[in-house]
């Protein structure tokens, strides 16, 4: 089990900071999390670490797809302004 | 320690203004500081409204990661066109900001002070951050160095702040209040969680009040800035500012909230409202009673390099520093015999009092009227047009007194620029229409020249144009304007607001 970085990622270093595993490198475009490093924090932490500091929605996914944080949770913007302004997607 | 609030009671006529470049009230804005706190502000650009015009500052981009979110913030921050805080154009490691602050000093002699401010919050980097200022402090012991942060991790770091001698340190302080907060902060990650709405809020701010009273108990000079955001935090700075001044910060800085759509953030999405520069006055006139205002603030970006209110950052690109060869030792010596010079400068302007601004013919009780100038190191230099910012400043019979400037162009180009496409166009309101209302509550305007169209614009807006003092220093030349309307008659206090002269 892993979680991934999605191309959604600005590469702001703030989950590299608080991975308890060093599981995440800088690589281009984008920074990739190393799928035999990344516990998703089991035993370490209560949530993954590097969903918990991300700041951008849609950039961590888990090993189906899915967002760990889905577009409007983190900055409250509703659904419809996010499609408005074509800043929403439904799965990576 | 207890560090005293300087007086911000307006300045006397024949101290007011900064004649040499046009913006900035006084040396006596910092007048009554203790002399060794003065000794320490009067030569940085960022908290000296004189010094500012000489001596320059940059920011190098060593930190990206943050801690919390504000609701005026896209962490999108990569984009060349703008100039606002939070944005940068490449992030830097320590090796390359060491060497681009080294280049920076040998190539910009007057730069005296680096300053990290993110992009994100640099105390949520403290490797990076701290790796910065330790090089820094070995190998440019000539360079002061500050710090700004949100406050969150502040506390944990006070102790490193002191030890690396980083004796200015800004925190941005928008509310003492969780439910305020939690309308400006959707989120904090903490303890390793991510904590929502007012929980995380009332922690942000317990965690700024106890970073704030452990910096000004080691002595260190804290400036809070704020940002001003209308129907959210407007009425509550004032309590802010009563706040943060019973525990010691220095100045405070309040900043118009910045909300564009094409930006992306919660704001600008959400088309929060900005502040007139007629509300931002009022609040910092409204708080002043309480703390000492900064009012000549360019609210920068997070890799500016230069005097406030230029950017310089182009000459300086990774690629440029990376084929540059700077010897040190031989720029300090420079730098020194530069530094000298303009404190000479400065000291030498500080002794003498200017002489009072010709003011007969002027009633006592006149009323004061404001005046927006386009004004360029220090004369009425700009046309009307070609204007980026107006320096607004109010006559009265005390004399010229500058209170801000307020910025004409755009902040961004638009999303298109920052390759994310869609966003709905900015309104269809003419850059000159949009230029003529944020002068509101001018009743001059002052250029070297005004074209056709926007002379019309502006007398229909009841705003006077005139070019007649073209090249004249800013502040004789509103003193004359002055006087002028006084000879009309319609300065008396019962008089109506002036019509078109």
């Amino acid at each position: 089990m892993a979680l991934q970085i999605t191309e959604s990622c600005v590469n702001c270093w703030a989950c590299v900071d608080v991975c308890p595993n060093e599981a995440i490198y800088q690589d281009t475009p984008h920074f990739l999390v190393d799928d035999s490093k990344c516990t998703e924090c089991l035993g370490d932490h209560s949530v993954p670490q590097c969903a918990a500091i991300c700041p951008i929605e849609m950039a961590i996914v888990d090993e189906l797809g899915a967002f760990l944080n889905p577009p409007g949770s983190l900055t409250g913007i509703p659904i419809e302004k996010l499609k408005q302004f074509g800043l929403w997607k439904e799965a990576a | 320690m207890e560090l005293p609030v300087i007086s911000n009671t307006q300045p006397a006529a024949e101290g007011g203004g900064c004649s040499s470049s046009g913006c900035g009230t006084a040396p006596d804005a910092l007048g009554h500081l203790p002399d060794h706190i003065r000794a320490k502000v009067q030569d940085h650009p960022c908290y000296s409204e004189e010094a500012h015009h000489y001596f320059a500052r940059m920011h190098v981009a060593v930190a990206p990661a943050c801690n919390i979110q504000c609701n005026y913030c896209n962490r999108k921050y990569d984009c060349s066109n703008e100039s606002r805080p939070g944005v940068v154009s490449e992030v830097l490691t320590p090796k390359q900001a060491i060497n681009k602050v080294l280049a920076v000093a040998a190539e910009i002699p007057q730069m005296t002070v680096l300053g990290i401010a993110g992009p994100g919050d640099p105390l949520a980097n403290p490797a990076r951050t701290f790796e910065t200022f330790e090089q820094l402090s070995e190998r440019a012991p000539d360079i002061k160095l500050c710090v700004s942060t949100n406050g969150l991790n502040l506390p944990m770091h006070v102790d490193r702040i002191a030890q690396h001698n980083i004796d200015h340190v800004t925190i941005t302080i928008n509310c003492v209040d969780p439910e305020v907060g939690a309308k400006i902060y959707p989120w904090i990650f903490w303890e390793n969680k991510r904590i929502f709405g007012v929980e995380g809020a009332r922690i942000l701010i317990e965690q700024q009040q106890l970073g704030l009273q452990m910096l000004t108990d080691r002595g260190i000079l804290v400036k809070v800035n704020s940002v001003l955001i209308p129907g959210v935090n407007d009425e509550h700075l004032k309590e802010v500012s009563k706040i943060v001044k019973a525990k010691g910060a220095f100045l405070h800085n309040v900043m118009p909230l910045i909300a564009e759509a094409e930006h992306g953030t919660y704001y600008g999405i959400m088309e929060q409202p900005e502040p007139t520069p007629e509300m931002l006055q009022d609040l910092q006139d409204a708080c002043a009673g309480d703390m000492a205002m900064m009012r000549h603030c360019r609210q920068c970006r997070a890799d500016a390099v230069g005097l406030l209110g230029e950017d310089r950052g182009d000459e300086f690109t990774m690629d440029k520093i990376d084929v540059m060869e700077v010897d040190y030792e031989a720029a300090m010596v420079r730098r020194k015999v530069v530094h000298d010079e303009i404190i000479e400068k400065l000291d030498a302007k500080r002794g003498i009092v200017k002489p009072k601004a010709e003011t007969s013919g002027i009633p006592a009780d006149a009323r004061p009227v404001l005046m927006a100038v386009a004004g360029k190191n220090g004369v009425v230099a700009e046309h009307f047009g070609h204007a980026k910012e107006f320096l607004i400043y109010e006559a009265s019979p005390a004399g010229a007194r500058f209170m801000s400037h307020r910025k004409t162009e755009l902040y961004c180009g638009g999303m298109d620029a920052c390759g994310d496409g869609d966003l709905a166009e900015a309104g269809t309101e003419s850059l000159l229409d949009r230029n003529i209302r944020i002068l509101e509550g001018c009743e001059v305007v002052l250029c070297s020249k005004v074209g056709f169209e926007p002379w019309a614009k502006l007398e229909a807006a009841g705003i006077a144009p005139n070019g007649e003092h073209a090249m004249e220093p800013i502040e004789d030349a509103v003193m004359a304007v002055y006087k002028e309307i006084a000879a009309t008659g319609k300065l008396s206090p019962a008089a109506e607001t002036l019509k078109v002269a």
